[in-house]
């Protein structure tokens, strides 16, 4: 069930990136409800006249059934303004929102997460998921240099068995974009990523290429965030113009149209 | 004191409150069922329905704008035969009345539409687009001239037994001329305003921002040239005037009612707040209450 309600703001830490890794509770005390990785909430900013529709953003993590965490970059003026809330404001959210990762009979298949920058934020709930369901999960990060890295990929560590990193510069792990990681050249059972969508689209390549199952997390534009404003649609090869929002934002790569 | 909010706007649509969602704001209700009880609405008026299935347009198809966005969505939609067969029985069951919205190219398919609607006998009224935007011919080129206006609305009020509601386009010279034209076609009450025509440039990838160009400005950023219209348009004809444009909260609602509107639709709140028509109906109450109005009459049209 879908809810809007208010939440407080119990944490907000800065990465060297610049992005925020920002802790929410509901304020009336109750439990989160049950929100699959992949899932977003669409965050209310209420100092900006310039931010005037919610913020979609994707859920990073659930913890102790009332934690909300949310990895949010600055990139415009609603998420400026988010990011800056001082510790116990008062934020309007709608949840869970939007259909997620696919994580079922995961038991012993080998496993790729790829992330992108910000995109890197709901494969972290995902990646505990996996592990917890048995499959054995390699994580690729990649980013243009360790600032976008750093403090991103101790997330999964707890969760993953191996966690590679690639920077375009190569201040951190290897040097190159993340679908140049070796480790690209394993068998894997599934891929599952999210990230800026030129990298979303060169690892759907590969994946198509070696017929591998890959669902990626679209980030189209969006207002309402459940199915009525017709705004977020993307072209599918089964159903036309659906919404990203109710259909997905995780879509597997085989109904993706335009990225063929 | 028992507040009476019902309002009639004539040829048997009657609502319980003058409170209304705007048709491509609101899906087919049940999106919104999630969160509100559609029984506590006047009513809700459906996405644009045209004959043939539409994809729409290309994406992107929004751009927020300060106290507002601009859609180009193109009336993406099933069919009014789909909409028949597999929507029209999941709105039955509601006590609100149920408005859908009818697109086209050209006469004869509103024409066809509203012959298709006409047996569904829980569709209390359509709502005539002559003003879309986004869709090239058709839509908003009828609403732009006073003897198209009024061709649409006398061909399709031959085969609607029901209420037929007008939505005018605000993109014309002079918005009264339209109205009048429609009123005197067989319009049984007019909704204004829908979009108004708009654009943005991103100046970094020197483009715009839509894939159409242009779109439809919706939310508080046009709501006083909405309300400034809804009192032209309300001093100029008999027939009730529905107000819509911007409209956040009650007090919103109550600036187009006081200027003259019957009733309102909420539109772009609902994507902010899926319950925003539901407090729009609590806060007009409330109002009431505060200043002793015993009937939503005695605000109608007092500017």
């Amino acid at each position: 069930m879908k809810q809007v309600k208010d939440f407080i703001l119990t944490g907000n830490r800065t990465l060297p990136s610049g992005c925020h890794l920002m802790t929410f509770v509901p304020a009336d005390g109750a439990k989160l409800p049950a929100i699959e990785p992949g899932q977003f909430v669409q965050v209310k900013v209420d100092n900006s006249p310039k931010a005037f529709l919610r913020r979609p953003i994707s859920v990073c993590d659930v913890r102790y059934e009332t934690e909300l965490v949310l990895f949010v970059k600055p990139q415009g003026e609603g998420t400026r303004c988010l990011v800056e809330l001082p510790e116990n404001s008062v934020v309007n959210i709608m949840l869970p929102l939007g259909r997620g990762f696919s994580c079922d009979e995961c038991n012993g298949h080998k496993v790729l997460l790829v992330g992108g920058g910000v995109g890197a934020a709901p494969l972290v709930a995902l990646c505990k998921n996996l592990a917890a369901g048995g499959a054995d999960v390699t994580v690729a990060i990649g980013g243009r240099s360790r600032r976008d890295v750093a403090g991103v990929d101790v997330l999964y560590k707890p969760y993953a068995s191996k966690v590679l990193v690639a920077t375009d510069d190569g201040s951190c792990g290897h040097k190159g974009v993340v679908t140049s990681l070796p480790g690209f050249d394993e068998h894997y059972d599934r891929i599952y990523c999210c990230g800026p969508t030129p990298m979303m689209k060169a690892v759907a390549r590969i994946a198509r290429a070696k017929d591998i199952w890959c669902q990626v997390s679209l980030e189209n534009h969006m207002a309402c965030g459940i199915g009525a404003c017709l705004c977020c649609v993307e072209n599918t090869s089964d159903r036309g113009n659906v919404c990203v929002c109710t259909e997905g934002p995780v879509f597997n790569i085989n109904r993706l149209q335009s990225w063929e | 004191m028992g507040i009476n909010l019902k309002v009639d706007l004539g040829a048997g649509l009657k609502l319980d409150n003058p409170v209304l969602t705007a048709s491509g704001t609101f899906g087919f209700g049940h999106q919104y069922a999630e969160f509100i009880d559609l029984n506590r609405l006047g009513g809700f008026i459906v996405k644009g329905t045209t004959l043939e299935p539409r994809q729409g347009n290309p994406a992107p198809r929004l751009v927020e704008t300060p106290s507002g966005m601009i859609n180009a969505v193109g009336l993406q939609n099933p069919g009014v035969e789909d909409f028949a067969k597999y929507i029209y029985p999941t709105l039955t069951g509601f006590t609100s009345k149920v408005i859908v919205n009818i697109s086209g190219a050209q006469v004869s398919d509103y024409v066809k539409v509203a012959e298709i609607l006409a047996p569904l006998e829980k569709v209390s009224a359509i709502e005539v687009n002559i003003s879309c935007p986004n869709v090239k011919g058709g839509g908003m080129s009828f609403g732009t001239s006073p003897e198209m206006a009024a061709e649409v609305t006398a061909a399709v009020r031959k085969v609607w037994p029901r209420h037929m509601m007008v939505k005018l386009t605000p993109n014309v010279t002079s918005v009264v001329q339209i109205a009048k034209a429609v009123e005197a076609a067989g319009a049984d009450s007019v909704s204004l305003v829908n979009t108004f025509l708009a654009m943005v440039v991103d100046v970094e990838r020197r483009k715009a921002c839509l894939s159409t160009v242009t779109g439809g400005l919706s939310g508080p950023a046009i709501r006083p040239i909405a309300v400034r219209m809804v009192w032209q348009v309300a001093q100029a004809v008999k027939i009730p005037v529905v107000g819509l444009g911007g409209i956040m909260d009650a007090s919103d609602a109550l600036q187009f009612i006081m200027a003259g509107a019957t009733a309102v639709q909420i539109g772009t709140a609902n994507f902010i707040d899926p319950a925003a028509s539901v407090k729009v109906v609590d806060g007009i109450e409330d109002y009431c209450r505060r200043h002793n109005v015993a009937d939503i009459s005695e605000l109608r049209g007092i500017i």
